[in-house]
């Protein structure tokens, strides 16, 4: 009695576990495919290094009170991305969902929060 | 929701849920939410009721697909409208001419059909951006070069259509030029294929244009005749090498010899890069010497401006030429240049860069570099490879500290001799003065060298987030297109805020051309579904609205 109560907590047990490292693997497949989406819609404009005119354009607006690129950002709430995605700013177009889905949005998103 | 002009709201609702057959409800888009990102990022009507919006947009992954988005539209009289990546910013974005009509995305249309190292060759659909077509070449190690415009993100089907051109050798950089074979579901969903590509089991549909019998591809490039599924473009093979020089000459009327010689070059093939003329009173970067800005801002004389370039060393205007091809051939072809523009008393050289291929990384940093901060002669393009550098212009940075929403691009077309552009600068220095611009402030301008047998002026018009300024400045466009006509000058393409009024120039014999556009837009497309309004052709039911 004691012996399959012990296995039915440890098999409880094991199927949490189960769940959270899954959790852990599908937030890091989301980040993987937020990194994607990032490397081939904003990396032209916001990677690092010459040419990059919203890395440079984000170092004349902050001038080091915030980094210029966006992927070192700690203040970058999916809302602001997604806000910003959807609306453009000054020359940055906003994307049409063609472009970026309403799912790659939320993976970069996520990708680009702290 | 938006219902297209004409349609009852019964039968877009029925004509949607036949998209949704068609495509898959989640790639028929119709809330405002999303319908709202077809707006052009760059409208000149940005914050103005009237700026062009969609009624849904539609994205086909098949021609197959597009048949029948094209077939229900034809049904219900729904007005479409085909865009390939929909970046045309500077000259419309994603938006339709006509407001309420349903967007044809072909975004996900993206295969590269076929490609070919021996020819040169590739056969894509419209959803294949420039970046795309670079990095699988690239993957695949393959020797090719894409022709690419300024901003990588755009199509080459897009671009293509719309006229657009990019910077290595003459045959490539203009890009309606460079394709070869085309498919087209027309507005009734037929499916067509020009050139070779009629002939089936034709294997040469990428490498023969005409096929027999009249070439009818111009007929959908800034039209509105059918929709484009497919192109074929020749690529330029990777050259072995590549050069740059630059001649500078010391007097003002300098510069009608200089160009003079410089088309004698091109024509003959011996520079068959992009050129770029250079000037010290204007677009150059010796512009803010302080010494000149003054002798500028006093209105100078010539032979005070031609003394001050003497003295300072360097010309009164400068040419920077380009060579690709083997090693020996262009030093030996920028010697011969030497020689010619030599003719020109008083004319000094300056050797420029040179690469091997493939470039090496850092050596892509380097130019992206001088690309940016203008320093260098050479830029990616001129290299075939895709960026967005060239939004670092009007991008917010230390000198522009009140970046623009955009711009709205004007770029009438010139004779290619010195005479018209000294006359361009006049007639345009007249007009800024006399509307009010700051152009006039900007000194001498010089033009584009996209096209080897013209010059073109690109003058790019900011978008402001103030609906009165974007008024304003639609009436000095449309009135700077009218002075150009007067001269006979006219746009090569232009926003679709301003294609009544540019095709309103094209006007030789009581509108011949115009009357033409109209009696073909009748015949293929009687219920005027395509694009509507695209370059001034309307459908009959629409003209003179
Ligand atoms: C800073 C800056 C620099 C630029 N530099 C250049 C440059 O160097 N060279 C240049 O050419 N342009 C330049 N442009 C203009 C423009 O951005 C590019 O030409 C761009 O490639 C066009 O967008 P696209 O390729 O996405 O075409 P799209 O927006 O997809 O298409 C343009 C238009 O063509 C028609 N069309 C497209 N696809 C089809 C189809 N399949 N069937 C029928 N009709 C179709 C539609 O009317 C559509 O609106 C520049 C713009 C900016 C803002
Ligand atoms: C064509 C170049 C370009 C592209 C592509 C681009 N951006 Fe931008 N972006 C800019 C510029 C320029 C700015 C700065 C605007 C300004 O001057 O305020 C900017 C600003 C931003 C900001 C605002 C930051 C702040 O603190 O104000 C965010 C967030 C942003 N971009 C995210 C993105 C993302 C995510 C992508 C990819 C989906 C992207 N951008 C693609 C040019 C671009």
């Amino acid at each position: 009695m004691i012996v399959s109560r012990t296995l039915l907590l440890s098999g409880a047990l094991a199927l949490i576990l189960a769940g959270w490292t899954s959790a852990a693997s599908a937030q890091d497949a989301v980040e993987q495919r937020g990194k994607e989406v990032f490397d081939y819609w904003c990396d032209a404009c916001h990677g690092d290094g010459p040419g990059r005119p919203g890395t440079a354009a984000l170092e004349a607006l902050y001038n080091g009170e915030k980094p210029a690129l966006i992927e070192d950002r700690d203040d970058l709430l999916p809302e602001l991305t997604r806000a910003f995605v959807r609306d453009g700013i000054s020359v940055m177009p906003f994307f049409r969902k063609t472009e970026i889905s309403d799912a790659d949005l939320d993976a970069l998103a996520a990708y680009l929060a702290p | 929701m938006a219902v297209p002009p004409g349609v009852s709201e019964r039968d877009f609702d029925r004509a949607l849920r036949e998209f949704e057959n068609a495509v898959g409800e989640q790639w028929v888009f119709a809330s405002d939410e999303d319908v709202d990102l077809y707006r052009d990022a760059y409208s000149i009507y940005k914050g103005d009721p009237e700026d062009r919006t969609a009624a849904a947009a539609v994205a086909p992954y098949t021609v197959e697909e597009v048949q029948a988005v094209v077939r229900t539209a034809n049904r219900y009289r729904i007005p479409i409208y085909p865009i390939s990546t929909g970046k045309n910013l500077g000259y419309g974005g994603s938006a339709p001419n006509l407001s309420g009509s349903v967007v044809l995305d072909l975004k996900r249309m993206n295969r590269i059909l076929e490609i070919s190292e021996r020819n040169a060759s590739v056969l894509v659909e419209p959803g294949v951006s420039y970046f795309d077509l670079y990095r699988y070449i690239q993957e695949r190690g393959l020797k090719l070069w894409v022709d690419v415009p300024d901003p990588g993100w755009g199509s080459l089907i897009g671009n293509a259509v719309d006229h657009g051109g990019g910077y290595t050798q003459p045959q490539f950089r203009n890009h309606f030029d460079a394709h070869c074979g085309m498919e087209i579901v027309l507005p009734d969903g037929d499916l067509l294929r020009t050139g070779m590509g009629a002939l089936p089991g034709s294997e040469s549909w990428q490498q023969y244009k005409f096929g027999a019998g009249p070439w009818i591809d111009g007929l959908f490039s800034q039209s509105n005749y059918g929709v484009v599924t497919k192109m074929g473009f020749w690529l330029m093979p990777e050259p072995d090498a590549y050069l740059t020089g630059t001649v500078h000459v010391p007097k003002h009327d300098d510069l009608i010899p200089l160009v003079d010689i410089l088309n004698f070059l091109e024509n003959t093939g011996v520079v068959n890069g992009m050129p770029r003329l250079g000037s010290m009173v204007g677009g150059g970067r010796l512009q803010s010497e302080p010494e000149l800005q003054a002798l500028l801002a006093r209105g100078a004389s010539t032979a005070e401006l031609e003394e001050y370039a003497a003295v300072a060393g360097r010309g009164y205007w400068s040419c920077t030429v380009k060579f690709y091809g083997p090693e020996k051939a262009i030093a030996a072809n920028w010697e011969y240049a030497r020689e010619k523009f030599s003719a020109i008393p008083g004319a000094t050289f300056v050797d420029g860069e040179s690469y091997r291929f493939p470039l090496t990384a850092e050596q892509i940093e380097d130019i992206t570099r001088g690309q940016a901060d203008g320093t260098g002669d050479s830029a990616l393009p001129d290299f075939g490879v895709p960026s967005l550098v060239t939004f670092s212009a009007g991008a917010r940075s230390e000198t522009n500290p009140n970046p623009s929403s955009g711009h709205v691009w004007f770029s009438p077309i010139i004779p290619r001799s010195g005479e018209a552009i000294i006359e361009a600068n006049r007639v345009f220095a007249e007009a800024a003065g006399e509307l009010g611009l700051p152009v006039a402030a900007a000194g001498f301008s010089l033009p584009a060298t996209y096209w080897n047998r013209s010059f073109m002026y690109l003058y790019g018009f900011p978008i402001s987030e103030d609906p009165e300024a974007n008024r304003r400045t639609r009436e000095v466009f449309e009135r700077l297109v009218r002075i150009a006509a007067e001269h006979g000058w006219g746009e090569y393409r232009t926003a679709p805020a301003f294609q009544d009024t540019v095709a309103d120039t094209y006007s030789f014999n009581d509108h011949a051309l115009r009357r033409f556009n109209e009696r073909l837009k009748d015949a293929i497309d009687p219920n005027g579904i395509v694009a509507a309004g695209r370059y001034g052709i309307w459908p009959r039911h629409m003209r003179g609205a």
